[in-house]
């Protein structure tokens, strides 16, 4: 059996309530990537359609945007695993075309976040855990994250700065991302400053900096066989392996508090799959929806040990120059996270990476790249291992 | 109670619940009677906190009920200072988790605790609290 290539990469500008409608949104993500690909639509064989229903209004989503996309007849479907939803789609996309099914599939994800009031939004973030048991006590998800942030500075002496050099590091990237929600310059004089409504408290030990912002986007990925990716493009990009899996959705079920054994265990299947290490990684997509998540990312990917993410941030390491570039296009942080698009603008940055057009984000000259994608409080986990 | 009557107690469970049946809905009736508590595996042993009506380690709904005592560790802590609907009056509250070594708690830490009073691995133990909207929920406090 041949290997999976991505021929076409797209995603809309991040926004804060975007203008029309969610298939017109979708279209705009599609249309970027069916352009980047040389394709038109009865080429695509199947579409998967991902998000985060909690977000939306119309019921079954992936009918009414395949329609849109001029996908119909082909098979389409919904998936979604929280904020990894488009990952997994690429996971799932992978699939159908190694198995042979299909040999061009579309995996589009999508969230308009303000498609519901700011109040219906509360409502369901409440509703975010398992409601029988942790969401009556009034839970929500900085407020786990922060139980991770809170861990790690107890067991390895993190301190809030170290927290802050990611918020840093994002902001000087995603002022260059014309995609990103947020192109403002954030430094750590305004991080320390107690006055700055970016150091305001949300969940003690996290602070408004920590947190990245909520966004309506759409990415898509075009995956195709081995066969197709010859014949169709002058550089297609390998998938070398989709790692997977979850755990407890209940704190009480999980072990760990200073890492996500999600990412861990995607990770070594991810490895395994490419027959790489973490030493092997040129450059690296995060799931920064706090900046715990990126310290915690670092030691779970094997890029430090564990206790050391912070060290890598303080030698700057993760930046562009660094020895593992990372988020090298602002991150969740900056580009904003409009769920169910996000693994797919993750991926799609890898992808610009290896092919040599990220223009002022490029690292140099990368082979191999890494996307780590988490859903929920490190409920479900994705890592996808990419390469030239 | 006949096969009409609903079992719904376990919507008094929290400020806001959003579960009113459930198979283990005795646990309402052990929090009205002071108690919090887990289930146990009459089969394997497993001990479950929350409690489950079954146990997935080897397919049994056999279940029996334990009692939540003695002192857990502090795993980990958080001061919300914004909240979902519903619960803002409670606002700010601290949700936290202890460690009993077999299972693990999560809940919240009592209102009569300051956050600066909290240090990861203190000992801590489990009290049943009702709510000033007469809803009933479990919280922290020093052993």
């Amino acid at each position: 059996m041949g290997n999976v290539g991505i021929i076409g990469v797209g995603q809309s500008a991040f926004v804060r309530g975007y203008p029309g409608s969610i298939k017109e949104m979708a279209f705009e993500g599609f249309q970027e990537a069916m352009q980047d690909a040389n394709l038109s639509s009865e080429d695509i064989e199947a579409s998967i359609v991902c998000s985060a229903p909690e977000y939306d209004k119309q019921r079954s989503p992936a009918g009414v945007i395949s329609e849109y996309l001029g996908l119909i007849p082909q098979p389409t479907c919904y998936l979604e695993t929280l904020c990894s939803s488009s990952s997994m789609g690429v996971r799932m996309g992978y699939s159908l075309i190694k198995s042979g099914l299909h040999d061009v599939v579309a995996v589009l994800g999508f969230q308009k976040m303000s498609e519901i009031s700011s109040a219906e939004s509360q409502e369901r973030m409440g509703r975010g855990a398992d409601i029988q048991w942790e969401s009556p006590f009034g839970t929500m998800m900085p407020a786990y994250y922060a139980m991770y942030a809170r861990a790690h500075m107890d067991k390895y002496g993190t301190t809030p700065e170290d927290l802050a050099n990611i918020r840093v590091k994002a902001s000087s990237y995603g002022q260059i991302n014309e995609k990103a929600v947020y192109q403002k310059a954030v430094t750590m004089d305004k991080l320390s400053d107690p006055e700055s409504k970016m150091a305001g408290p949300v969940a003690s030990p996290l602070r408004v900096g920590d947190c990245c912002p909520n966004a309506d986007g759409t990415s898509c990925i075009i995956m195709v066989s081995e066969e197709k990716a010859k014949a169709l493009s002058r550089k297609p990009i390998w998938v070398m392996g989709v790692g997977a899996a979850s755990t407890a959705v209940n704190l009480p079920g999980r072990d760990l508090f200073t890492g996500l054994t999600v990412a861990q265990n995607a990770a070594s299947e991810a490895y395994k799959m490419a027959g790489i290490s973490s030493k092997n990684i040129d450059v690296a997509e995060v799931h920064d929806c706090f900046t715990i998540a990126e310290i915690m990312a670092y030691e779970d990917l094997g890029f430090a040990e564990p206790g050391k993410g912070p060290e890598l941030i303080r030698n700057k390491e993760t930046y562009k120059d660094g020895q593992i570039p990372v988020n090298i296009d602002g991150g969740l942080l900056s580009k904003g996270h409009p769920i169910g698009a996000t693994g797919g603008s993750q991926i799609r940055t890898i992808v610009q990476q290896l092919r040599g057009e990220a223009g002022g984000m490029q690292v140099k000259d990368p082979q191999i790249g890494l996307v780590h994608n988490i859903g929920g409080v490190g409920l479900y986990g994705n890592v996808t291992i990419l390469g030239r | 109670m006949s096969n009409k009557e609903i079992d719904d107690r376990f919507k008094k469970f929290g400020t806001v619940s959003f579960t009113s049946q459930s198979k283990i809905n005795d646990f309402i009736d052990y929090l009205e009677q002071g108690k919090v508590t887990g289930t146990k595996c009459k089969d394997c042993g497993l001990k479950f906190f929350p409690p489950r009506a079954d146990c997935f380690n080897c397919l049994s709904s056999n279940i029996e009920w334990f009692d939540v005592s003695g002192a857990g560790k502090l795993l980990s802590f958080s001061k919300l200072q914004f909240g979902p609907i519903g619960f803002e009056n409670d606002l700010p509250y601290i949700i936290a988790l202890l460690d009993f070594s077999d299972y693990k708690v999560f809940g919240r830490i009592s209102d009569k605790i300051s956050e600066d009073d909290l240090q990861v691995g203190m000992d801590m133990k489990v009290v049943t609290n009702e709510l000033p909207n007469g809803q009933l929920n479990y919280v922290f406090e020093k052993a």
